[in-house]
């Protein structure tokens, strides 16, 4: 492994900045946080990632002080935060509606929390031209937020939250209000800017590609808990439950009985189906139910039975799903279980050997697969 | 979740209690058994009784109603037409007088509306009577109308306008089977509005009506003008009684409205 | 065709009840006073032709606008008038802000209700909710009573026929005009804004003060028009409650009318009147202009 690899969480010397311990938040019945103990370091872009409801606003909102925990603490730099109120803390967090106070102009807005620390004025003006040529918005200091667009707007909100130099800089839904192109140039100088401020991000997403785009590690939400937070490539080649395989990007599982063989396990899902294997550490008692979880492009599509490999299967092809760059294939075998498999476009149109209703074999390694418990 | 602060729950409680307080004591004080108005003397409705056999105060009252429903609905018609004028007739000659005679009326203090009908009425010899107050309430009345529903006009989809045209509607007949009927709830509450200026004014009145054609605020006036009158508060409290009920059943009626609009939505979500 | 008509019945209409008798008016200013039918001349004789149009005419004059400036009850009465409208306004703003306030952050579900009745008593007859007042503010009026009942005071006060009367009976019949138009800003600002506000540092005081107050600012200057403009030339208020002490235009104007019978000075307070008011209602149309370009 290289030495310089950012991976604060598996330092045991390195001090987390943000410690949920045991956190809990009800609103009258309904819980939003589950008794969550989790932490974030210095340095990181953490992504709080889920579909809406999942409690990842509350998460964040408890972090600016908008909410109070109902049960446990969470400690920033090791300091409880409980009693601090949110304009006396060291985080700052940047609106999904951008809130941009429409009576002042980009300038004011961006030295607006600067000026309530009372700083003198050169300073200030020094600060906010500082924050400006960060976010290329020079020549738009003086208009009002209406007079600007989406794009802009949203500079000028990241701005204002990093004038202040917080410790912690809180982003909901940074880019909900863009269209897809503008997205994905906002979410590379994003993750500049939070290069070069050195400051820790925490943002909430639901889009799954943003949240692998940006993070150092991403958390993936459901009902108020984190099912499983790691970084984007664990996430998605490791994920920890069917949740979390079904939620980051294609996937098919195939349930069925486990049977523990050499270094991993045999899966026997249908009569009259070959037995799958996989090779994959998990604890599994013999007989037990288990979740194979396989991404369409680990799933190799041919005419002919494939040399060599134990995992094979025949079905017809019923939809295709062309994509442009990529096309998937749904295939289902004959007890009804359908896969998906992922093939590159290389070729032209014309050129493309299976069509609807053609009779295929599917095949994978024997790594290929994850065997997951629920 | 939000729970209201003790800050604006102050100033909410004093604030509607500023507002209704008078209205409150008034409505009290008019069962009082004495003729003393300050001074309670045991439960009564006779003021009630002394009222109703008081002809000169039933005979102002259906001046009133006369003049109120029949200005009204003129100035419904017209108000209607001028609001189509403002927000469809795009450019004519003489665009800018008319808007400005549309809004001016709002913002003129009524001594001057009604002194220059009254000089009028006199210059051109008409009678002064029920004719001349209706005349004068038609006139400031439709200005409040246009406004009302030229503000639910500049709202309106067009192209349900020309979807009937389309289909092979006459230009009267979009609007009769169209329009009009989409923008129905502006133009009635634009008539009540009128309804109830008309009710209520004094002053105009004062000004262009006949010695034979007393309003109720007329009758009113010159009765608390000597002071504060048991009989007086019996009318006040009829007054609001009816009000009151009115705008209580008018909203409950929209609420009902929008509850079931609210279920067929969900309905049809559903199906 | 059909849009000529349209047109043209609205504006007729206009025209002759609303444009001409103000034009009536500001002849008449023009006119001496007559013990006549009308009590004025000159009158326009149309049968004596071209001559009569002349000398109709060369009769006018601006003497009545000279008397006006002369004789103190008239600017005093017009200084009273907009000092009044002044100081109500500000009276109006400081218990209405609050309420809509209120109105704003209360919870959802309750401000359907709360705009009802704040809307209700605009229903109810003017006349009647001024008349309200009579009975409170009394010498022996309810509010006497009960001072004394609690022992708050020994003498009666005198509340009635004094201006201090005619600022109650005015803050709670426009209270309505302010808090609406507020309420309304206040309601469509948007309430990250204040997080957002705290998140940088201020303190709940501090963001009323730099985002609440200015971001309502045409709410609140759209209700003080609205309260200013209509209070001068009001006249139900003062002839009720202000007595004969309190001095506005509005009631000179109908007793110069009524009492006095002098129509050419009447119509010369009118038109004196409609020139004054011309400068707020063209402050507020700007502020209503600039409101709804904001919204766009």
């Amino acid at each position: 492994m290289a030495q310089n690899v950012f991976e604060p969480w598996n330092d045991p010397a390195e001090k987390p900045l943000i410690q949920f311990k045991g956190v809990t938040k009800r609103f009258g019945e309904f819980v939003a946080i589950d008794n969550q103990t989790f932490d974030i370091y210095e340095r990181e872009f953490f992504a709080l990632l889920g579909p809406s409801g999942c409690g990842k606003t509350t998460m964040m909102r408890m972090l600016a002080g908008f909410e109070t925990p109902t049960e446990g603490t969470i400690l920033l730099g090791g300091q409880d935060m409980a009693p601090i109120p949110p304009n006396k803390r060291a985080i700052n967090m940047m609106f999904q509606s951008y809130a941009l106070f429409p009576h002042l102009s980009v300038w004011e807005n961006i030295a607006f929390g600067l000026r309530r620390d009372n700083k003198p004025k050169a300073e200030i003006e020094a600060r906010v031209a500082e924050m400006l040529k960060l976010t290329r918005l020079e020549q738009f200091a003086k208009r009002k937020p209406h007079q600007i667009s989406g794009g802009q707007r949203q500079r000028v909100a990241l701005a204002r939250c990093l004038a202040k130099a917080p410790k912690l800089l809180l982003l909901d839904e940074p880019m909900g209000a863009l269209d897809a192109k503008l997205r994905q140039a906002t979410q590379f100088e994003l993750m500049d800017i939070q290069e070069k401020t050195g400051t820790t991000f925490v943002i909430v997403t639901h889009d799954q590609e943003e949240a692998m785009t940006v993070a150092s590690r991403v958390a993936v939400m459901d009902n108020g808990r984190i099912i499983q937070a790691d970084t984007p490539a664990r996430i998605y080649e490791m994920p920890n439950s069917v949740y979390v395989a079904d939620f980051i990007g294609e996937v098919t599982i195939i349930p069925g009985k486990v049977h523990r063989r050499d270094k991993g396990y045999d899966v026997t899902f249908a009569e009259g189906q070959p037995t799958l294997y996989s090779e994959f550490d998990a604890e599994f008692d013999n007989g037990q139910t288990g979740y194979l979880a396989l991404r369409p492009e680990k799933v190799a599509i041919s005419a002919e039975r494939p040399e060599g490999r134990t995992n094979a299967v025949q079905g017809k092809i019923i939809d295709i799903a062309y994509l442009g760059n990529l096309s998937t294939y749904h295939v289902v075998l004959p007890n009804g279980q359908k896969i998906k498999a992922q093939t590159a476009n290389t070729r032209r149109l014309s050129r493309r050997d299976f069509t609807w209703e053609d009779t295929v074999w599917l095949s994978w390694t024997d790594t290929a697969a994850v065997l997951l418990k629920g | 979740m939000r729970r209201i602060s003790w800050f604006n729950a102050t100033s909410l409680t004093l604030g509607f209690a500023f507002l209704y307080l008078p209205m409150i004591i008034l409505i009290i004080y008019s069962f009082n058994e004495s003729k003393l108005v300050t001074v309670w003397a045991g439960f009564s409705t006779k003021w009630y009784g002394t009222l109703m056999s008081n002809q000169a105060f039933l005979d102002a009252a259906l001046v009133t109603a006369k003049v109120a429903l029949a200005s009204s609905s003129i100035a419904t018609v017209l108000g209607t037409m001028a609001a189509l004028v403002l927000v469809r007739a795009g450019r004519f000659y003489g665009r800018t007088l008319f808007s400005g005679m549309i809004y001016a009326p709002l913002v003129m203090p009524e001594v001057i509306t009604g002194l220059s009908l009254l000089l009028l009425f006199i210059g051109i010899g008409l009678d002064r009577g029920v004719f001349t107050i209706i005349l004068a309430h038609t006139t400031f009345t439709m200005c409040f109308v246009s406004v009302v529903v030229s503000s639910r006009l500049v709202t309106f989809d067009r192209s349900l306008e020309e979807a009937a045209l389309d289909l092979g509607c006459s230009p009267f007949d979009a609007f009769r089977l169209v329009t009009l009927p989409i923008i129905a709830p502006a133009v009635i509450s634009g008539w009540l509005l009128a309804f109830t200026l008309s009710l209520d004014d004094l002053v105009i009145a004062s000004f262009t009506a006949g010695p034979s054609s007393t309003t109720l605020p007329i009758k009113i006036w010159s009765a608390v003008r000597l002071g504060v009158s048991p009989e007086i508060n019996a009318l006040s409290t009829i007054m609001i009684g009816i009000v009151a009920a009115a705008v209580i059943a008018a909203s409950l009626m929209t609420k009902r409205a929008s509850l079931r609009q609210q279920a067929d939505e969900r309905a049809a979500v559903r199906a | 065709m059909r849009r000529l008509a349209l047109i043209a019945l609205p504006y007729a209409w206009l025209l002759a009840l609303f444009l001409v008798p103000f034009l009536i008016v500001f002849k008449i200013s023009l006119s001496d006073i007559a013990t006549a039918i009308p009590p004025y001349t000159p009158t326009l004789d149309f049968r004596a032709g071209w001559q009569g149009i002349k000398d109709f005419f060369s009769e006018l004059d601006f003497e009545n606008f000279a008397f006006l400036a002369t004789d103190s009850l008239y600017w005093k009465a017009y200084v009273s008038s907009l000092t009044i409208a002044f100081i109500s306004t500000i009276l109006t703003l400081l218990v209405g802000y609050p309420i809509a306030y209120g109105m704003a952050s209360a919870p959802d579900h309750w401000r359907p209700t709360l705009m009802m009745l704040v809307i209700l008593p605009f229903w109810t007859s003017f006349l009647i909710r001024v008349y309200s007042w009579m009975g409170i503010l009394s010498t022996e009026g309810y509010l006497n009573q009960l001072l004394l009942g609690l022992g708050l005071i020994s003498t009666p006060l005198t509340i009635l026929n004094t201006p201090t009367a005619v600022y109650i009976g005015i803050v709670y019949t426009y209270l309505p005009f302010m808090i609406l138009p507020i309420y309304s800003a206040l309601e469509r600002m948007d309430g990250s804004l204040l997080e957002a506000a705290e998140d940088l540092g201020c303190s709940r005081l501090t963001a009323f003060w730099l985002i609440t107050v200015p971001l309502s600012k045409t709410g609140i200057i759209a209700g003080c028009f609205l309260v200013f403009i209509p209070v001068i030339g009001e006249f139900v208020i003062p002839s009720l409650l202000g007595g004969s002490q309190t001095l506005m235009i509005g009631k000179v104007l109908w007793e110069e009318f009524f009492n006095n019978r002098d129509w050419p000075v009447a119509s010369a307070v009118a038109v004196v009147l409609l020139l004054i008011l011309i400068v707020p209602i063209v402050l507020f149309q700007m502020n209503e202009q600039k409101s709804r370009e904001a919204e766009q």
